[in-house]
Order: C-alpha cells, then sequence, then structure tokens
C-alpha cells in the first residue's frame, strides 16, 4: 500500500463516510432492522436495472445544486438561497415553454437560457446585499429564497394555475417542448447539460487564472485581496454563476417528466440541501463534487428501496448524509499511528 | 381597526419561540461562537417536548425533555467548534440538516406517521394571562440576559472570551468553558424555544415545522447587534410581520405572500439598520 492511498484512507474524508455509515448501522440496529440488509437494499435498490434511471435523474438535480453551491464555496462564500434560485428559474422556463410561440427545440433553448437568467439575477441581488449593503452573504441569500418560493408558489396556484385540476400546477408545456430523454428512461440530455457544467467548472478551476482567484480567495481572502483579487466583483461573479446553473437545475426539471411546475416538487425533494451537502464534503472540489453528488443520489434513491423492502423509513439516509458533514466539519480523523511505520516511508 | 391589542397579542405570542432562540443566539455571539444551528436546535426541542409530553401525559415533562434534548445536541456544535476547532458555520448548516432528518425518522418510527402528528389527547402548554408561562419566562430571560452580561462577572468574562480569547486566558478565565456554556444555554434556549412552538403556539408537531424561525433568530442575533434588548426588539417585529400576515391573510391576501412577509420585513430591517451603521460608524458591528 503506497502513501498517497495510506492518506487517502486516514483523511478526515474517508473517517466521516466511514462514521456516516456506522452510525446509520446503530440507527438501523435501534429499529430492529438488519443494517447488511437495509445497506444492500439501497445500494441494489438504486444501482440496480431497476433503480439507476432514477439514480441518474436524481443525479442531475443533485450535482446541478452541489455545483451551483460549489462555485461560490471555492471562494468561500456560501450560497444558502438555493431553492429560490432553482424555483426561479424553473416557473421561468415554465412561463418560457408555455407562452413563446417558437418551434420545440428553440423554445427549449429559450426557456433554458430563461431560466438560467432568472436564477442568476436572483443570486445577484443577493450578492449585492452583501457589497453594498453589507448584509453577510449567507443571510441574504436564505432570506431571499422564501419570498422567491412563494411567489412561484402563488403563481402555480392562481395565475398560471391548470384549469380544471385540483393540483397546483401549471398546464403541460406544448408538445415538442421537452428535454429529449435517453431511450424509455426519464433520464434526460439535462444530466449532459450538468455534466458538461461540471466539466467547465473543473477546467476553470484547473487552468484558467479566474479558476486561482478563486481558489485562492478560498484559502485566504486577506492575501487574494492584497494580491489584487477584486473581491465584489468576484462575489458578483460567482454569484451570477451559481444562481444560472441553479436555474438551470429548476429548468431542466420542468422541461422534463411531467413537463409543467409543479408547486414544491422542485424543492420537496432538498436538491439545494443534498447539493449543498455534496459541495461540502468535496469541499468545492470539481471532480469530488460530481462523487460526492452521486453517492448522495444513490443514497435517497436507494432509500427509497430500503424503505420498500425494509420498512426502515427512507429518511434515514438523510440522517446519513448530516452526519457524514457534522464529523466532517468538526476535522475528525483517524488517530495517527505514531509506531516507527512513517519513518520507513521517509 | 388592524391595529389592535389582539394584533399585538398575537404578535407577542410569535416571537416567544424567535426571542428565546435568539437569546440563546446571543450569548453565543458574545461568547464568539457564531450559532447557525439554531434552526436544529429548535425543531429538535419541537419534537422532543411532543414525544415526550404524549408519552408522559405532562406537558412540563416535555418541555423540560425538550431542554435537555437540545442541550445535549448543542454538544455536537460545542465540541466540534470549540474543542476540536472546526468550521463552526459548516457545523450549524450540518446540524439542521440532522435535526430535520432525525425528527422524520423518528415521526416514522415512534408515531409509524409522516407529514404531521396531532393527537387529541396531546396536551398543550396552559395560558397565564394570555402568554404560557414559557412567554413570560423568555420576557424575564431578556432582562436577566441584559443584567447578567452588563453587570455580572459570569457576563462579563463571557464578553471577554468572545472579544479578546488571548487576553482572557491570560487572566486566568477559562475560554473554553465559556464557550461551552454558553452553547449549552443556547442549546436549553432553543429547546424551550422548540417547546413553546409546539406546545404553546399549536399543540402539534409536524415535518420541518420551525420552517425558518431558527433562522431569523440568527438575523434577531445580527439586527439587535447581539444585546439582549435589541434582539427584544428584532423578535418584535418578526412577530408584528407574522400577525399582520395573519390579519391581512384573513383580508383576502393569498397565504403566499403572508408567509413571505417576515422574510421580507426582516431583511428590509436588516438593510435599515446596516445602512444606518454604517453611515454612523465606520468600525465593525459587533456580528462579524
Amino acid at each position: 500500500m503506497n502513501e498517497r492511498v495510506r492518506g487517502a484512507l486516514r483523511s478526515p474524508l474517508t473517517f466521516s463516510v466511514l462514521a456516516g455509515v456506522v452510525v446509520g448501522a446503530l440507527f438501523l440496529v435501534g429499529t430492529g432492522a438488519d443494517p447488511v440488509a437495509a445497506y444492500t437494499a439501497v445500494l441494489t435498490g438504486s444501482l440496480g436495472p431497476d433503480g439507476i434511471g432514477a439514480t441518474l435523474t436524481t443525479a442531475t438535480s443533485v450535482l446541478g445544486m452541489a455545483l451551483a453551491l460549489a462555485v461560490p464555496l471555492r471562494a468561500g462564500l456560501i450560497n444558502l438561497g438555493g431553492d429560490g434560485q432553482l424555483v426561479l428559474g424553473g416557473i421561468t422556463a415554465a412561463v418560457t415553454g408555455l407562452y413563446v410561440p417558437l418551434p420545440g427545440p428553440l423554445a427549449v433553448a429559450l426557456a433554458l437560457l430563461a431560466g438560467m437568467a432568472a436564477g442568476a439575477g436572483y443570486a445577484v441581488l443577493a450578492a449585492l446585499c452583501e457589497t453594498r449593503l453589507g448584509v453577510p452573504l449567507l443571510v441574504s441569500s436564505l432570506l431571499l429564497s422564501y419570498p422567491a418560493v412563494s411567489l412561484a408558489s402563488y403563481l402555480a396556484r392562481y395565475p398560471l394555475k391548470e384549469p380544471g385540476s385540483s393540483l397546483p400546477q401549471t398546464r403541460a408545456l406544448p408538445d415538442g417542448v421537452a428535454l429529449a430523454s435517453f431511450g424509455g428512461s426519464t433520464v434526460t440530455v439535462g444530466l449532459v447539460l450538468v455534466v458538461l457544467a461540471a466539466a467547465a467548472y473543473w477546467f476553470t478551476d484547473r487552468r484558467t487564472a479566474l479558476g486561482y482567484e478563486i481558489r485562492m480567495t478560498g484559502l485566504n481572502s486577506r492575501f487574494s485581496a492584497y494580491a489584487g483579487v477584486e473581491r465584489r466583483g468576484l462575489t458578483l461573479k460567482l454569484m451570477s454563476v451559481s444562481g444560472a446553473v441553479a436555474g438551470l437545475v429548476g429548468a431542466v426539471g420542468v422541461l422534463s417528466f411531467p413537463y409543467r411546475f409543479v408547486d414544491g416538487s422542485l424543492t420537496g425533494p432538498g436538491y439545494t440541501w443534498t447539493g449543498l451537502t455534496a459541495a461540502l464534503l468535496a469541499a468545492a472540489a470539481p471532480l469530488g463534487t460530481v462523487v460526492a453528488s452521486f453517492f448522495f443520489a444513490v443514497l435517497q434513491v436507494g432509500g427509497l428501496a430500503m424503505e420498500r423492502t425494509t420498512e426502515v423509513p427512507r429518511e434515514l439516509t438523510q440522517v446519513l448524509q448530516a452526519v457524514v458533514i457534522v464529523f466532517l466539519a468538526a476535522r475528525l480523523r483517524l488517530p495517527r499511528r505514531r509506531s516507527g511505520r512513517r519513518k520507513e516511508v521517509v | 381597526m388592524f391595529f389592535d391589542a389582539d394584533l399585538l397579542t398575537s404578535a407577542l405570542r410569535a416571537l416567544t419561540p424567535i426571542l428565546l432562540a435568539a437569546l440563546g443566539g446571543a450569548l453565543c455571539e458574545r461568547a464568539g461562537v457564531f450559532n447557525i444551528g439554531l434552526e436544529g436546535m429548535m425543531l429538535l426541542g419541537c419534537f422532543t417536548s411532543v414525544a415526550t409530553c404524549w408519552f408522559t401525559g405532562s406537558p412540563w415533562l416535555g418541555v423540560l425533555a425538550a431542554a435537555l434534548a437540545s442541550a445535549a445536541y448543542s454538544l455536537i456544535l460545542a465540541v466540534g467548534a470549540v474543542t476540536l476547532r472546526g468550521d463552526a458555520v459548516v457545523l450549524g448548516i450540518a446540524m439542521n440538516l440532522l435535526a430535520v432528518g432525525l425528527t422524520s425518522f423518528l415521526l416514522r418510527t415512534v408515531f409509524g406517521v409522516q407529514g404531521t402528528f396531532d393527537d387529541p389527547a396531546l396536551a398543550g402548554l396552559p395560558l397565564v394571562g394570555a402568554f404560557t408561562p414559557l412567554a413570560w419566562l423568555a420576557w424575564a430571560a431578556v432582562a436577566v440576559a441584559a443584567l447578567l452580561l452588563s453587570r455580572h462577572v459570569w457576563g462579563l468574562r463571557l464578553r471577554g472570551v468572545g472579544e479578546a480569547p488571548e487576553a482572557a486566558a491570560t487572566l486566568g478565565v477559562n475560554p473554553a468553558a465559556y464557550r461551552y456554556g454558553a452553547v449549552l444555554l443556547s442549546g436549553v434556549l432553543c429547546g424551550l424555544a422548540g417547546a413553546q412552538l409546539a406546545l404553546g403556539n399549536v399543540t402539534l408537531f409536524s415535518q420541518n415545522m420551525t420552517a425558518g424561525r431558527g433562522w431569523i433568530a440568527v438575523v434577531a442575533v445580527m439586527l439587535g447587534r447581539a444585546l439582549p434588548v435589541g434582539v427584544l426588539l428584532a423578535a418584535l417585529l418578526f412577530g408584528l410581520a407574522e400577525a399582520a400576515g395573519f390579519r391581512l391573510q384573513g383580508l383576502g391576501l393569498p397565504q403566499q405572500a403572508t408567509d413571505a412577509a417576515p422574510y421580507v420585513v426582516t431583511l428590509g430591517a436588516l438593510f435599515l439598520t446596516t445602512a444606518r451603521r454604517r453611515r454612523t460608524r465606520s468600525a465593525p458591528g459587533v456580528v462579524s
């Protein structure tokens, strides 16, 4: 075993994930369930042939929101307004899709762009609260999220409500205004878009001066300010990208099944918080964020399978996610052995 | 009449949970621990109070259990942020998420229901005058906290620990002990806040029933500059917004508009105070 592998095993990350799994097992035992059977159900239910489609669909939203939150997090900014940016993107895409008389593919492209613009605009509003008015981003983005969710809910329940339906939802988008899906599955081109966004983030982070500035700001904001990074401009830039990605996730959600804006369907599954958890777990590193998002999508979908086969509530997976982050935030790590082993390597 | 005694009474009812949680947040702030886990601690208090009250039949035991459970929960923040020097913001966020998951999980496993647990046998807190005893306690706590922080040696040391931990340590004050105390007290107060919300304002538990009140409390700490009386005024503002929202809903305004009102009002107040503060003083405020 080389030093790198050993280092990875000893890292706080590995410890946190393991601790999460162990705490989850304790909960399972506490409720009288068999942990091995439950975890097996999580894995087979999410990665097996019946579950992989759902996992990839969930991963689309989780990865999207994780990216949206990772981009500012890389510079040490926490955007807690993901829900607001997400639903504004969704409702804007729905309105565009419903009322713009364009052929299908053009309407889809326009709806995606409109969703991104709406999310970006709203996120910039939160950023302006910090840079112009001195209200911390953490608080301004979160507080702004509630009115946005309420507004979208109002629109879906009153002016845009599908006539004759008892559900709080808009009319279905016209035929052809939808993202293409793979085979008969619910996985759409949205997954490709989100993965492309992740690739763009990776490239920016690793290969561009901007990516370097962002990372430096995250590591030491005073030093980077001294070195000439313009903090206000960077905040606005990062938040607009963050909001645009969140808006994209909302638009993708509307342009996929059930092809309309349903009140609560975008915020209900908690993609924003799962995404934030994934971004935190990976310390906003691009590849890590992708891996962590997929891990949490597996947990979320597998949780449903676990609930079906073992009757353990699916909320257990939510507990697991949070436990992993609690351990990570406390920077716990496996104790280093004090034996002479390390000396041999050195 | 739109502004009448009833409106004030319901505003005072709405503000109680926020006030209790925000006082806890203010103590932590003064001790130099940024506590944004108030929401999660409160939610855990809600569930514990309802569960204990249902099993024992006593709302008082529910209140006690909520205070103890939230205090125990707050140890996560104390150990993580004070002893292990972890990131308090990330810990707080994780604690909020954990509380949502944990209470939903327990709601399913203990009561076998999803969403809301509501039982006619569940006893709410009695009223003393127009308010629950916890509401009276909350106002008393404002006075106690104000005196403690301005007059008592414990409060002065707590502030010293928050403002200059090295200097405090040099004088023989153990910063970690004071920070643990502040965090644990915030846990107790958040537990009471949760009990008030679940057994006082209503008599039920529903998933994620704190619905951002813990975050409003965090904002109230900022608005009130971590001063007990300031926090009281900030919480009053929120209570008025919530009560006025209910009133307007009765007058035909859609529920979504009134749901959003407290957050918009809070944000507006935050703009006004930070803008004014920046004009009058160039030094950063109490809250970093």
